[in-house]
């Protein structure tokens, strides 16, 4: 394989795109849905309502996708994400009933909030004096070719560039959806045991009743006792109900 | 020259400042004036009408046909044979009651049934429903929209058409509802998956996404229907698939009324439950014609101009009369099958349909590639078919715990898990 | 008139033509169809063959475990597994000899490099495999979780190892690093009987798939500005653009750094580590130390030293920093640690500062260093986690530092290894461990970062305070009626009964259902009765008779170290005692860590040219 192979990407650039009103005015209101969007998936008390805000953001970034026009992305969008994933988060939400409105005042770690809007505005402060103050030039005023190169449609660009220039990533998707597989049924088909495992050992220092020595992450929250003590009659308990569906 | 390659050579072409992506329909080769938008605001506003038309008139034609297989006479006392009888019902929904339980998260609840209704609408869209027609020296197709992913625009909207469901069911704060509403959403995940391996089995022949090009593709004749060429299976897993996915009987266990009440839609009263039913019939037709579209050679006729006939009126009186067989078609099934059981609609989904889909797609893409690949991977299918199959003699025939919990567990419930009591009581 | 004429007759060319597609429906479709030729990359399967060995085998052999009607044998597992690992790693040392003739080369459109580097890793990664599959059969017999998911889980994860030491593009590393550490999610919440195993995995998970996406965040960013995710790209463009402000680039980069310091336990990313590996089971412990410490540094010196060669000054500094805390806080903290694997979790994160010297050095010196580091220390880890998981007992537990006290009296060949191990990992001459220190601290020296080998060396120090505190703590005779502070109800000789009499009147449910687990849970009530009705004679047996939680939790509490007391006396007794029974495959794997660690110690030579001809090999 000569090294002039491998460097394909990004160098068929498109000369700056000359943006007409229209062009603008679906950036802005694409734009504008996609930040209502996801002020509401962070805002959103009820976990039902964020899921929603996600798909409006899905959608508007879909819009942009278009405006940009990468159709084949668009459709994926909203087929892969608002199609498929987020009706499983609700189909979850719904399941464990997790749907009611979190207490927010019960907050382990007091510091925590006010430290993260001290961190966010810092951020923020950050990313724009640098906006301002240097524009970010990269060398590269649009980095992908255009999306209907060569007189070519969309998905043949697509597909092409799957089957060559990232054939390996492509195969590789497949053994990481492959083990996700495994990885859930292995998770998910396994029944509630009893513990074996006693306080001591779970928590060295816990059992003392001090912190633990490095201030670990278990330090914040209690420890869950639900799963830890699945008495042996939950494990009857299963038994019967698989009795029961068996007939 | 390869079908893919001229159509995506004609979409290619930026117009007139346009993306390329909207430069199909040839209205606007000439760029856009206020001559176009007028045609475009006149198609939505036709295709609109006219599908809120074939509703009222579908809902008539449904309780008509099941009153005659059933030997009742059902509605003859609105209008003429009880034409007016669905204008009817709608006044006097219109006119009651509207509830909102108190239950219910008010917002999501009323957003429900718009969320229904808007992808039935937009899945009609993108339904070419008669061929290219001239009208004071503009020429444009007879179809709201032609993108280049049409196809796709049809799979998205299929897909979250079930959050209009959802939503209803959670949003009742009311437990049948609430049932309804998670078996909405698995029976929509499991049949998607069959329903876009089907889909693209089309596209591969076609060699476009646009469901023009795809009509196009089917010319001139029956034989050349993607129903024949692809050899049936396709479409008759696309059918089951997609009645799933309209949660029609006998797929309806959303709103299976022997159990959940209504369903998904046991809250809901007055203008907000009419708009549901709406849905419900929109979504029959429009999936009849894309079934046309996909599969049956959309306003094709089925033999190449033995008639001298329009061009403006001709492909519009075809594509009617296919669309009408399948929506007798979905009256038949109602009145003929039993609502299957739930574990039996998760066996068919996903052992049966998604399975068969792939390997027919493989088979399709084999023949494409090269004829006698497909022997071999008809060959290979077989192969992994019994591996399958083993998989699903295996699975029924464990034992009831190791059916539930894999070998990493079975020894578990069996072996008293305390050996060191035993070590110390030797 | 022939047939086909006579359809010309009846209706036209058209119909003639559809009359022959329908007789040949499918290849009509081979006629019509566009076919547009696309140029599918040339594939040289010795780069890929390691992984695909080892995935596939893994695939084999839960194919035939799920397709089997009785549960595959543990011995046929594991016998498998070995078999799989060692082909795999004999195409690694045959990809090794390769490059050392005819040089590296890049392949499947050059995303995968095979170089001397990419070979070091999948040898590293298949041996660990096969190390943990012998030292994982004893334990998953003894915990009774059989069953192939424990191997096959642990290959593919050494296979997504494998796949990011040779990714020679962004996305590549990506999806190596996802498939590494889905596999090691899992792995972690393998045992179901422990709820810390399940804890384990739930914060690994989260804090994973957080760092993923701060990782995929810095490929866009890089994406975004050098217009290429493939390193090769990353390379040349970055050698031959001289950009003005790069804030983009930086960004990218400096979430990149996030996403590996996340996978190596880097300070301040190693929020997981401690949790993560008491949590998890055991060899699963060691071998995740290993496989994410190898995958981790692997794709992580690749892009830093080769790819963003050319803006060393802008992340060396950063490397600098993070190294000093990693080292710094690692030691510190592994020294208050009361349990052995969490003590080695500390342990780990200090190592993981010692390799980032390599890093900082950022020249072919250290990243021969480096990779001479993370080698040898997969070793000592796997080792150490080997004894460790003997040791504890069934359920995974008693890895209270107490419990090493006086090992050496009733595990003397144990005791031994595990303070050989542990000397090695402080650093003591004569053992891979000093090499390793030595080679980072000279290369970053070298790289006029004095103070940071300073630095290191301290920490070597204090480092060799806790390991040698256990290696000495093994060697400690036990104290006659050795009470620890606060416990001394413990002794109380009628504390138990009384407190598991008041539990059976209290809670008698839980108390009488715990026998009816036994074989289908059908056993009669009488005996169940009987069961209770007896008296406890042992530890655990009081445990299995007292059913509330609070007793549990009292009588567990005692387990640690009264256990061992009895044993002790059993052994002063002269009455046999309960010793660990040892499983041969263990000793095996533990005999390996220990030859490997010893060996390449006295006689350095063949290992250190190793690990520098795979620096040599390196493209570019």
């Amino acid at each position: 394989m000569n090294p002039s192979q491998v460097n394909v990407i990004g160098m068929d650039l498109v000369a700056a795109v000359h943006k007409t009103g229209p062009d603008i005015a679906t950036f802005v209101v694409s734009a504008i849905i996609i930040i209502a969007g996801a002020i509401g998936v962070v805002f959103s008390r009820n976990p039902v309502h964020a899921a929603l805000s996600l798909v409006m953001t899905l959608f508007g970034v879909a819009v942009l996708f278009i405006e940009q026009q990468a159709d084949f992305l668009a459709a994926v969008q909203i087929i892969v994400y608002a199609g498929a994933i987020v009706v499983l988060f609700l189909f979850v939400i719904m399941f464990l009933g997790v749907d009611r409105r979190e207490n927010i005042a019960a907050e382990p770690l007091h510091w925590q909030r006010p430290l993260a809007l001290v961190l966010m505005a810092a951020a923020l402060a950050g990313v724009i004096a640098l906006g301002v103050g240097s524009h970010w030039a990269t060398g590269q005023q649009a980095v992908a070719g255009s999306t209907t190169a060569g007189g070519h449609s969309n998905v043949y660009l697509l597909g092409k560039s799957v089957f060559t220039t990232y054939l390996y990533a492509f195969e590789a998707t497949a053994a990481l959806l492959v083990i996700a597989v495994v990885g859930a049924v292995v998770l998910a088909r396994r029944p509630s045991l009893p513990s074996v495992e006693p306080e001591t050992d779970a928590r060295g220092a816990a059992v003392s009743g001090q912190p633990g020595p490095d201030g670990g992450l278990h330090d914040a929250a209690p420890r869950g006792s639900a799963a830890q003590d699945a008495s042996p009659a939950d494990v009857r308990a299963g038994q019967s109900l698989v009795k029961e569906a068996g007939r | 020259m390869s079908v893919l390659g001229s159509f995506a050579g004609s979409s290619s072409t930026l117009v007139g400042g346009l993306p390329s992506s909207l430069a199909v329909d040839p209205l606007f080769s000439r760029g856009v004036h206020w001559q176009e938008v007028v045609i475009v605001i006149i198609r939505v506003l036709v295709a609109f009408g006219v599908l809120l038309g074939s509703v009222v008139m579908m809902i008539w034609f449904e309780r008509k046909l099941i009153s005659d297989m059933q030997s009742r006479i059902g509605p003859n006392r609105a209008g003429p044979w009880g034409l007016l009888q669905t204008l009817a019902d709608g006044i006097k929904l219109f006119f009651k009651e509207d509830l909102v339980p108190n239950r219910s998260d008010r917002f999501v609840f009323k957003l429900a049934p718009y969320l229904t209704l808007v992808p039935a609408l937009l899945i009609f869209s993108v339904v070419p429903v008669g061929g290219v027609v001239t009208v004071a020296g503009h020429t444009f197709e007879l179809q709201v929209a032609d993108p280049p992913m049409g196809i796709l625009v049809v799979l998205a909207m299929s897909s979250i058409s079930v959050y209009g469901v959802m939503l209803a069911g959670w949003a009742s704060g009311s437990k049948y509802p609430l049932i309804g509403s998670v078996r909405a959403s698995a029976q929509m995940i499991s049949y998607e998956a069959a329903l876009g391996l089907t889909v693209i089995a089309v596209v591969i022949v076609s060699g476009s996404l646009s469901t023009r090009a795809i009509v196009a593709h089917q010319a001139p004749a029956f034989w050349d229907w993607n129903v024949l060429r692809l050899g049936v299976v396709p479409f008759l897993i696309f059918v089951v698939a997609i009645t799933a996915e309209m949660n029609r009987p006998p797929f309806d266990l959303v709103e299976a009324e022997s159990e959940l009440v209504g369903g998904f839609n046991t809250e809901y009263s007055s203008i907000r439950f009419a708009l549901f039913y709406l849905a419900e019939f929109m979504g029959v037709i429009t999936m009849s014609g894309v079934m046309v579209t996909l599969f049956f050679g959309g306003p094709d006729g089925p033999i190449p101009r033995f008639i001298p006939t329009s061009d403006l009126w001709f492909p519009s009186v075809w594509f009617l009369a296919k669309v009408f067989v399948f929506l007798f078609f979905y009256v038949w099934v109602r009145a003929a099958l039993p609502r299957l059981r739930y574990d039996q609609l998760m066996d068919v989904g996903w052992k049966a349909l998604i399975p068969l889909s792939l390997a027919w797609l493989l088979d399709v893409g084999a023949v494409i590639v090269w004829g006698w690949w497909a022997l071999v991977v008809i060959a290979v299918e077989i192969a992994l078919g019994g591996v399958l199959w083993r998989a699903f003699v295996v699975g029924s025939r464990r034992s009831e715990v190791a059916a539930i919990y894999p070998p990493i567990a079975s020894r578990m419930l069996t072996v008293v898990p305390e050996p060191t009591a035993e070590e110390e009581q030797e | 008139m022939s047939f086909l004429g006579f359809l010309d007759g009846l209706g036209g060319p058209h119909v003639r033509d559809g009359v022959i597609h329908l007789v040949v429906v499918l290849a009509s479709v081979h006629a019509l169809a566009a076919v547009t030729a696309i140029h599918v990359p040339h594939i040289r399967y010795l780069a890929i063959l390691p992984e695909i060995v080892m995935l596939g085998g893994a695939v084999l052999l839960l194919g035939v475990a799920s397709l089997s009607d009785r549960p595959v044998r543990m011995s046929v597992t594991t016998v498998g597994t070995v078999v799989i690992s060692g082909a795999s790693m004999g195409l690694a040392w045959w990809q090794w000899a390769d490059v050392r003739q005819h040089g590296p080369f890049t392949t499947v459109a050059g995303a995968v490099v095979t170089d001397g580097f990419s070979a070091l890793i999948a040898i590293l990664a298949s041996t660990a495999m096969l190390l943990t599959a012998l030292v994982g059969d004893g334990y998953l017999r003894r915990e009774g979780v059989e069953g192939p998911e424990f191997h096959v889980l642990a290959m593919v994860s050494a296979s997504g190892a494998m796949i990011m030491g040779q990714a020679n593009d962004l996305i590549v590393i990506f999806l190596g690093l996802e498939i590494m550490s889905i596999a090691l999610y899992v792995l972690a919440a393998l045992n179901p009987r422990r709820a810390t195993s399940g804890e384990a995995a739930l914060k690994y998970f989260v804090l994973g798939s957080f760092s993923s996406a701060i990782f995929v965040y810095g490929i866009a960013l890089t994406y975004g500005a050098t217009g290429g995710t493939n390193l090769a790209h990353l390379t040349s463009y970055l050698s031959t653009h001289a950009l003005s402000s790069n804030g983009v680039l930086l960004a990218g980069m400096g979430l990149l750094l996030v996403g590996f310091g996340f996978k190596v336990a880097a300070v301040p990313f190693h929020m997981w580590t401690p949790d993560v590996y008491q949590g998890a089971p055991s060899p699963v412990t060691g071998f995740m130390a290993a496989i994410a410490k190898a995958g981790g540094f692997a794709a992580l010196l690749r892009v830093f030293v080769s790819s963003f060669g050319t803006l060393r000054p802008d992340w060396r500094p950063i490397v600098y920093v993070i190294a000093i805390v990693t080292l710094v806080v690692g030691a510190g903290l592994a020294v208050v640690q009361r349990d052995v694997k969490r003590m080695l979790a500390y342990s780990s994160i200090n190592h993981a500062g010692f390799v980032l010297l390599g890093l900082q050095a950022a020249d072919a010196r250290g990243v021969s260093a480096a990779l001479y580091y993370v080698f040898t220390y997969s070793f000592m880890v796997i080792g150490s986690f080997a004894v460790v998981t003997l040791l504890g007992r069934s359920g995974d537990v008693g890895h209270d530092i107490a419990g090493y006290r006086a090992l050496a009296r009733r595990q003397p060949v144990l005791a031994l290894a595990f303070a050989v191990l542990l000397l090695a990992q402080a650093g003591v001459p004569f053992t891979t461990g000093f090499l390793a220190k030595l080679q980072v601290v000279a290369a970053v020296v070298d790289a006029h970062s004095a103070p940071l080998g300073f630095v290191a060396m301290g920490s070597a120090a204090i480092a060799a305070f806790f390991y040698l505190r256990v290696a000495v703590l093994m060697y400690t005779p036990r104290r006659p009626r050795w009470v620890p502070p606060g416990r001394e109800i413990v002794f109380d000789p009628i504390v138990g009964p009384q407190a598991s009499t008041a539990a059976r009147e209290g809670s008698g449910v839980s108390g009488q259902a715990e026998p009816e687990i036994a074989p289908g849970g059908s056993l009669d009530g009488g005996t169940a009765e009987g069961a209770v009705a007896t008296v406890p004679r042992t530890l655990a047996e009081l445990r299995l008779w007292s059913g509330s939680e609070r007793t549990v939790a009292v009588v567990e509490r005692l387990n640690a170290d009264l256990l061992i007391d009895r044993e002790a006396e059993a052994v002063e007794d002269g009455a046999g005692g309960r010793r660990v029974r040892v499983p041969p495959a263990a000793i095996v794997a533990i005999g390996i860590c220990i030859a490997v660690t010893v060996v390449f110690g006295i006689v350095p030579g063949p290992l250190v040219d190793f690990t520098h001809h795979s620096t040599l090999l390196l493209l570019r």
